[in-house]
């Protein structure tokens, strides 16, 4: 079982609900998925169209909720985006991004972890979202940050763990769960991540814009699955020679 | 009496309440956040609350994101 603070989650993924093509594909999606945690973003109300609510969609019984402060530029904009997520959903859990630049939408560090440090201190369980970076992973975790999120490759791009070394070493000194959020675009990828050691993964694009997101949603549950099971069953140890899988003895007859 | 909602100016009545701006947009008071000049407004002041002129009211909700 995962757990984070006090909540323990029997899925290892964690899903968006960002660019399905409908409500109802979303929440079949999600359930083939297996999702328990889903993110969702803060918006201005679209009074052209007044009856467009998530909320009213998403079976709150059956997910938790963790607002993003996804389109915050710096501290103050994600305390802000806090603020408002906690009023409206009645939930101080918090996926904390800070993104600067629309280009790249790589998470700023600095004001990642000063907002990180503001907000544990008015109680939200703050999960942030951060560059592969080991040594910015112990800064949050030292600011009481409940998880690290490092990035598998940028947001949306489905490029899969480009910072795959970076990402073992914040496996190996995190004292808090490390959930690999980002560019994770095959379910191959979210297995990499798991069997790394990786406590759980995130992902939105990669089902949301599959041709049959339910189907891809269930790929994903069952490769989260396949590759904790793996990382638990404890790898085999990989070299760079050949190493024979039949017995070497025994082959006298053929001299 | 004019305000800014969500961005945008809207003509409203003098003495218009939070709860009755709401009602007026149709929206459902439990599904979404107000802000009053960039103050959270608790629901428990929407009947009371008057919206004064040129107030600057946004209205949030969740949406689907990542």
């Amino acid at each position: 079982m995962l757990k984070i603070a006090d909540k323990t989650f029997r899925s290892r993924l964690f899903g968006g609900t960002g660019k399905f093509s409908s409500s109802a594909v979303m929440n079949e999606a999600l359930a083939s998925s297996g999702a328990e945690m889903v993110t969702v973003a803060l918006r201005r109300v679209d009074l052209e169209d007044p009856d467009d609510d998530i909320m009213s969609v998403l079976d709150r019984e059956r997910y938790w909720f963790l607002p993003n402060t996804a389109g915050a530029r710096n501290a103050e904009e994600a305390i802000r985006l806090a603020h408002l997520a906690r009023a409206v959903g009645g939930t101080n859990w918090l996926k904390l991004e800070v993104t600067p630049d629309p280009r790249t939408l790589l998470p700023d560090p600095v004001e990642t972890l000063k907002a990180t440090e503001i907000l544990v201190k008015e109680g939200f369980i703050v999960l942030p979202y951060m560059n592969a970076d080991p040594i910015l992973s112990l800064r949050l975790q030292d600011a009481g940050a409940a998880t690290v999120m490092p990035l598998g490759a940028p947001i949306g791009t489905n490029q899969g763990i480009l910072m795959r070394s970076m990402i073992e070493i914040i496996i190996e000194q995190a004292q808090v769960p490390v959930v690999v959020d980002a560019g994770l675009g095959a379910p191959s990828h979210a297995a990499a991540a798991m069997e790394m050691g990786a406590d759980a993964v995130l992902v939105n694009t990669a089902i949301a814009v599959a041709g049959d997101p339910v189907a891809m949603g269930r790929a994903f549950g069952l490769a989260v699955e396949a590759g904790r099971m793996a990382y638990e069953a404890v790898l085999g140890a990989s070299g760079k020679h050949a190493a024979p899988s039949s017995p070497e003895v025994g082959l006298e007859f053929l001299k | 009496m004019i305000i800014s909602c969500n961005g945008r100016e809207r003509h409203l009545q003098a003495g218009t309440t939070v709860t009755g701006l709401l009602a007026e947009l149709q929206l459902n008071p439990q599904t979404v956040v107000v802000e009053c000049n960039k103050t959270i407004i608790d629901p428990k002041e929407y009947d009371a609350l008057v919206l004064p002129e040129d107030a600057q009211v946004e209205l949030i909700r969740f949406v689907g994101g990542g």
